[in-house]
C-alpha cells in the first residue's frame, strides 16, 4: 500500500509531475546524447590520428622512436609481415613503409620534410593518403620516379604536377643520397601541417634511395572497425609473442601518440563536469517540486501522524513519490536519447562551418555519436542516486509537520 | 483503571508576546465505555484538551494517562505507537487520504499495524458496513457526502480495535439530520464494541445524546454532569 499510495499521489497534480518528468527527461536526454557526442567527437580524433600513418598496431626497430633513422631498419619486412599475419583479426590490414627524415628541393626552395615509402594501393582505408583527394594522380605501384606532395608544401615550393623535385637522405650505408622525382600529384589533408610534412614515394623508389633492397622501417597494423578496440590488447600480445626471436618493437597506438590519451581522459572529465552542471539544474528543479507537493499535503501528513505513522514512514513514503518519478522520467529519456542518438549516429552530424575552426584540434567536420553503455548507466545512475539524495530534503520536512499545527491550520 | 486520567493539565500558548492559557488545571478522569461530550464556547480548550490526551501535544503542566500509561515517561515514538494501536481520532475535515478508496483508508492503518493483505480487507469492508457504508468501498473521498466521509473516519477510528476514540467536533460540518445519524452510529459503536468515546461539540443536539457532559470556559472545566 506504500506503493499503491506513493503512485496515486503523484498524479494528484498531473501538471507538476508532467513538468518534473520533462526536466528528468531532459536532463538525463543531453547527458546521454553529450555523452555520445562527445564520444564520437573523441572517436573522430582518434580516429584521425591513427589515419596518420599511425595505425593501431606498428612494429618498429626498437630505437626508431627515439632515433628515426635508416640505420633502425627492419630488415626483412616480409618475414615480419608473415610471422604476425596469422595473429591478427579477420578483415585486419597490413602495410610496410619506410619513413626518414629528408630534404625536399627545386630551384627555388628547400625544406626538411619526412619522405614517405608506400606501397599506395595497400593504404587504401589504411592511413589518410590511400583516400585523400589528389590534383594529379595516384603513384602507380612500380612508378620508381613519381612523387605525391602536399598542396601546402607545393605552394611553398611553387610548383605544380608535372614538374621536379630533388629529394635528399642519408644511405643506408651512411653515405648522402640525391635523387630527381616528378611530381604526380598534390594531395590534400585534413590538416595543412600534415600537407606540409610528408612527401610520399613508392616503397621500392624509397629502398633504392636508402640504399637496401628489402628494407622498411616500420609495418603498420589497421584493425577492422569493430574489433579496434576489443581485440587491441590481446592481438598486441600475441604480436609480441610472435616477434619474440625479432629484436623489433611492438606499439599500440595508444603508446605512439600519448597525448591523445591524456585527450580521452580530459574528454571524459568534462563529460562528469557536464553531467553534474545538469544535474543541479534539474535538482533544483526536483527540491522545487517535491517541496512544494510535500507543502500542499500538511495537513495530510499531520493527519498521518495523528493516526501513529512514524516518520521514517512519511519519509519512505515521499522518498518512494521521489523515485517513481525519477525511474519514469530516466527511463523515458534514456530511451528517446538513445534513439535518437542511433539515428544521428548513422546520418552523422556536420559541424559545417564551424569544422575550419576545429580541425587544428585534429577533429573531424562529421561527427558520429557513439554511445557509451557506460555513459548511459552513469547518467542514469546519476539522476536516481542524487535525485534520491535532494528529495530528502522535502521528506524530511514533510515528517517534521505536527498533527496539532497543521490541522489548526484552516 | 481509568481509560482517560487528566490531573492538573496546563496548557500555555504564545500568541506573538501575548501568552494565551488555552488549558488551565483541568482534572478529568473518563472510565472505559464512557461517551463523554465536551462542550463550551469557541476557544474554551476543548481541542487543547483532546490533543493532550491524544498525545499530539504536551502539557506544560499537570499528568496526562491513557490506560494507565503515563505519557510523561513515554518518548514520541512510544506516543505514535500508542496511537496507532490504542487511540482512534476523529477530526472535524480533512480527516481522509484523497487518493484512497473507502476501504483503501480503512485498511491503511491496518497495513501500518502489520496486519495481512487478506485480513485487512475482510476487517475494513465489515467496518464500513457497520457504520453504514456497504458498497460504498470503491468510492474516494471526494465521491462521498460529508456525514459518509465523517462515517468513514469513525470506521478508519474503530478498526484497529483501539479503546479509545477521540472526536473533535465531528458532526461540525454536517447537517443536523447526517450529524445526528452520525452520533447515532457513534453510540452504537460505542456499546457494541465498548470503545471510549470523548468527542467535543457546539452542538446542543449533540450534548444531548451524551451520556456525560462535561462543560468547558476559558479552560476549566465548569460542570460535569453524567445522564
Ligand atoms: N497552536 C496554538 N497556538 C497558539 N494558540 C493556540 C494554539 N492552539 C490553541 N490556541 C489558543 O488556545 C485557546 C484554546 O483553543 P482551543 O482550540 O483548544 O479551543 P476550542 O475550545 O477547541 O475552540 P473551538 O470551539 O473554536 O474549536 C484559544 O484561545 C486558542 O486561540
Ligand atoms: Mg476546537
Amino acid at each position: 500500500m506504500f506503493a499503491q499510495l506513493a503512485w496515486r499521489n503523484i498524479w494528484r497534480n498531473p501538471r507538476r509531475t508532467a513538468i518534473i518528468l520533462l526536466a528528468i527527461f531532459m536532463g538525463v536526454f543531453s547527458m546521454i546524447f553529450f555523452a555520445a557526442f562527445s564520444r564520437g567527437m573523441a572517436n573522430g580524433m582518434v580516429n584521425n590520428a591513427i589515419d596518420n600513418l599511425v595505425g593501431h598496431i606498428k612494429i618498429q626497430h626498437p630505437d626508431y622512436r627515439s632515433d628515426p633513422d635508416i640505420s633502425h631498419r627492419i630488415d626483412d619486412p616480409r618475414s615480419v609481415m608473415d610471422e604476425i599475419r596469422p595473429e591478427l583479426p579477420d578483415g585486419s590490414k597490413i602495410v610496410q613503409r619506410i619513413r626518414v627524415e629528408g630534404v625536399a628541393a627545386n630551384a627555388r626552395e628547400t625544406a626538411g620534410i619526412e619522405i614517405t615509402g608506400i606501397e599506395p594501393s595497400k593504404e587504401k582505408g589504411v592511413s589518410f593518403i590511400g583516400d585523400a583527394p589528389i590534383e594529379g594522380e595516384m603513384l602507380e605501384e612500380d612508378d620508381e620516379h613519381g612523387i605525391l606532395l602536399g598542396a601546402a608544401l607545393a605552394d611553398r615550393f611553387d610548383t605544380e604536377v608535372g614538374k621536379k623535385l630533388v629529394l635528399t637522405t642519408q644511405r643506408a650505408d651512411g653515405e648522402t643520397q640525391s635523387r630527381a622525382f616528378r611530381i604526380r600529384g598534390l594531395y590534400h589533408a585534413e590538416i595543412q601541417a600534415t600537407e606540409k610534412a610528408y612527401v610520399f614515394i613508392t616503397l621500392d623508389a624509397a629502398r633504392k634511395l636508402v640504399g637496401n633492397k628489402n628494407c622498411a622501417t616500420e609495418i603498420a597494423v589497421t584493425l577492422p572497425e569493430n574489433k579496434a578496440d576489443r581485440a587491441l590488447e590481446q592481438t598486441v600480445s600475441k604480436c609480441k609473442e610472435a616477434l619474440k626471436p625479432f629484436n623489433l618493437s611492438v606499439y599500440d597506438w595508444m603508446e605512439q601518440i600519448p597525448a591523445m590519451k591524456a585527450y580521452l581522459a580530459m574528454f571524459d572529465m568534462f563529460l562528469y563536469i557536464w553531467f553534474v552542471v545538469v544535474f543541479i539544474a534539474m535538482g533544483f528543479g526536483i527540491v522545487n517540486t517535491v517541496l512544494m507537493a510535500v507543502f500542499e499535503r500538511m495537513r495530510e501528513f499531520g493527519l498521518l501522524k495523528a493516526i501513529g505513522m512514524k516518520p521514517a514512514w512519511i519519509i519512505r513514503m515521499v522518498l518512494g513519490e521521489s523515485l517513481f518519478l525519477l525511474i519514469a522520467g530516466c527511463a523515458a529519456g534514456t530511451l528517446c536519447s538513445l534513439a535518437f542518438t542511433w539515428y544521428v549516429a548513422v546520418t552523422g552530424i556536420d559541424l559545417g562551418s564551424f569544422a575550419q575552426g576545429v580541425k587544428m584540434w585534429g577533429m573531424s567536420r562529421m561527427i558520429y555519436p557513439a554511445i557509451d553503455i557506460g555513459d548511459v548507466i552513469a547518467a542514469n545512475a546519476v539522476v536516481i542516486v542524487l535525485g534520491l539524495i535532494v528529495s530528502v530534503y522535502p521528506a524530511v520536512k514533510a515528517a517534521r509537520f505536527t498533527p496539532v499545527e497543521t490541522m489548526r491550520q484552516n | 483503571m481509568n481509560a482517560v486520567s487528566a490531573s492538573n493539565v496546563s496548557k500555555i500558548y504564545m500568541q506573538g508576546d501575548v501568552k494565551v492559557t488555552a488549558l488551565n488545571k483541568v482534572s478529568l478522569e473518563v472510565a472505559p465505555g464512557e461517551f463523554v461530550a465536551l462542550a463550551g464556547p469557541s476557544g474554551s480548550g476543548k481541542t487543547t484538551l483532546l490533543n493532550l490526551i491524544g498525545g499530539l501535544d504536551e502539557p506544560d503542566g499537570g499528568k496526562i494517562s491513557v490506560n494507565g500509561k503515563d505519557f510523561a515517561n513515554m518518548s514520541s515514538g512510544d506516543l505514535a505507537e500508542l496511537r496507532l494501536s490504542q487511540i482512534g481520532f476523529v477530526f472535524q475535515s480533512y480527516n481522509l487520504i484523497p487518493v484512497f478508496t473507502a476501504e483503501e483508508n480503512v485498511e491503511y492503518i491496518l497495513q501500518l499495524q502489520g496486519e495481512g493483505k487478506a485480513e485487512r480487507k475482510k476487517k475494513a469492508r465489515a467496518m464500513l458496513d457497520d457504520v453504514g457504508l456497504e458498497g460504498k468501498y470503491d468510492r474516494k473521498p471526494a465521491q462521498l457526502s460529508g456525514g459518509q466521509q465523517q462515517r468513514v473516519a469513525v470506521a478508519r477510528a474503530l478498526v484497529s480495535n483501539p479503546t479509545l476514540i477521540l472526536a473533535d467536533e465531528p458532526t461540525a460540518n454536517l447537517d443536523s439530520v447526517t450529524g445526528e445519524s452520525l452520533l447515532r452510529t457513534m453510540r452504537e459503536m460505542n456499546q457494541k464494541h465498548g470503545v471510549t468515546f470523548i468527542f467535543s461539540t457546539h452542538d446542543s443536539m449533540v450534548m444531548n445524546a451524551a451520556k456525560r457532559l462535561v462543560s468547558m470556559k476559558d479552560g476549566a472545566i465548569v460542570d460535569d454532569k453524567v445522564k
